[in-house]
């Protein structure tokens, strides 16, 4: 039986390019389905199926609902074992529990501090510009030398952090600053995460992200 | 291997911390537990071996450490394959995860904010907390546990918790028991089980103690 694969999801989310990503890398075809959250509408479906947070990335797989992007990038790993593994193999936990670790961070730091910058004015983006690099050097801290953050493999906490590139073009815009001049590193790392077919694909083009990022400002009364 | 191998920096109190100790008794893995004093001096330890946060629990095993009390929990399922906490299908482990994630996201901050707050506040935040207990219930279901009938890894994850119900019914000046009986039967049906018993404090402690953290805060 074809197994039926349905995405739920925003073209500028990246929670929702983290699940992109994933299924690109596996070659799992899928029907991708655009919610308009631009104009707040939520679709039956998406209240159906994720019903607690009314939320995308939704992940529907013949029929049955998987919520939280990545909790959907290891369920995808854990379907299509097959293909391309993003997290290390069952032998190394304390690599898993690193990983996890590090996903964790990004979800509970970086989205809030980005948000700031282009949704405030002032001191106050100013502190969420510095927020927001500190987390990155953070995280090129734990990218260290290496070509991808578990070593020679693209993996899971890469698909945690590279689908927010595509929104760095209106971060550096708005906020006025270059992410490159402060993390070199990172930058490079990004640049050869795009090289691969599944992440091109996946992002949003920044010119468009930057483009909803200054209508959603108008919007809000923030230059 | 001895228990000098898993060391524990923990906190009695903690219902994170309580996930941990849980988990290494389901597996019967001896560990040291070393108690943190977090309002009097971070040790050297936890705060090297969790810079990031500066926060119990922190798992230290063979001298490496593992932070965040969910992924230690299935750090502790993955390194010590029996009994398993977490399902083996990809989609039963990924409502479990998800179920682990919004109890993660929700329920200590709903508790907390019912002694945080007074007066009409207060009132609001006792409705935000049986909410979120009726969306355990809906888990739940008609189970014995979260993940069907034994206990695992979402269990373990919620139970902790519940050793602070009592003060947030003493606080908030309501019963867990008159709005969410199905989760009141799985408290009393968790704490059956030995390697809970074990950990679980004493809620009148933990009243007394979260007594203390009121004053220490400044909320009378």
């Amino acid at each position: 039986m074809a197994d039926e694969v349905v995405l739920l999801d925003y073209w500028a989310s990246m929670f929702g390019m983290r699940a992109r990503v994933a299924l690109a890398e596996k070659g799992v075809k899928y029907e991708y389905r655009e919610e308009d959250l631009r104009n707040k509408i939520k679709s039956q479906l998406l209240l159906q199926m994720n019903p607690v947070h009314k939320k995308i990335p939704v992940l529907i797989h013949n029929g049955k609902p998987v919520c939280e992007s990545l909790i959907i990038v290891q369920y995808i790993d854990e379907v299509w074992r097959d293909k391309a593994p993003l997290l290390p193999s069952e032998s190394e936990p304390y690599q898993k529990a690193h990983s996890r670790f590090w996903a964790d961070f990004i979800d509970k730091k970086l989205y809030d501090a980005c948000s700031k910058i282009w949704s405030t004015k002032g001191e106050e983006r100013e502190a969420a510009k510095k927020d927001f690099i500190e987390i990155l050097k953070q995280l090129e801290g734990q990218l260290g030398d290496k070509p991808y953050f578990e070593g020679e493999k693209f993996g899971f906490l890469d698909i945690a952090l590279i689908t927010f590139y595509c929104w760095f073009h209106a971060f550096e815009t708005c906020g006025n600053f270059s992410i490159e001049a402060e993390c070199p590193k990172l930058i490079a790392w990004a640049k050869r995460c795009m090289q691969r077919e599944s992440v091109s694909r996946s992002l949003a083009d920044e010119k468009k992200v930057y483009e909803l990022v200054l209508g959603v400002q108008k919007m809000l009364g923030v230059e | 291997m001895s228990a000098e191998d898993v060391v524990l920096l923990d906190c009695w109190v903690s219902p994170f911390c309580m996930r941990v100790k849980i988990a290494l008794e389901e597996k019967g893995i001896q560990y040291e537990e070393r108690a943190e004093d977090l309002f009097g001096g971070k040790s050297e330890l936890l705060l090297t071996s969790n810079p990031i946060y500066t926060k119990v629990p922190v798992l230290v095993h063979k001298g490496k450490p593992v932070c965040e009390s969910s992924i230690i929990v299935g750090y502790v399922d993955e390194t010590w394959a029996s009994p398993p906490l977490l399902p083996s299908s990809p989609y039963a482990r990924a409502q479990a995860k998800f179920q682990a994630d919004y109890i993660d996201k929700k329920l200590f901050d709903a508790g907390s904010s019912i002694w945080r707050t007074k007066g009409e506040a207060q009132e609001v935040a006792v409705k935000d907390f049986i909410e979120v207990l009726k969306q355990l219930e809906k888990f739940l279901g008609d189970k014995d546990f979260f993940g069907g009938d034994s206990f695992g890894f979402v269990d373990i994850i919620t139970i902790g918790i519940t050793s602070w119900f009592s003060a947030y019914e003493i606080f908030g000046n309501f019963k867990v028991e008159d709005h969410a009986p199905k989760l009141s039967a799985w408290i009393n049906r968790c704490m059956q089980r030995k390697t809970v018993a074990k950990v679980i404090p004493d809620p009148e402690k933990v009243y007394e103690f979260v007594i203390n953290l009121k004053k220490m805060m400044g909320f009378e």
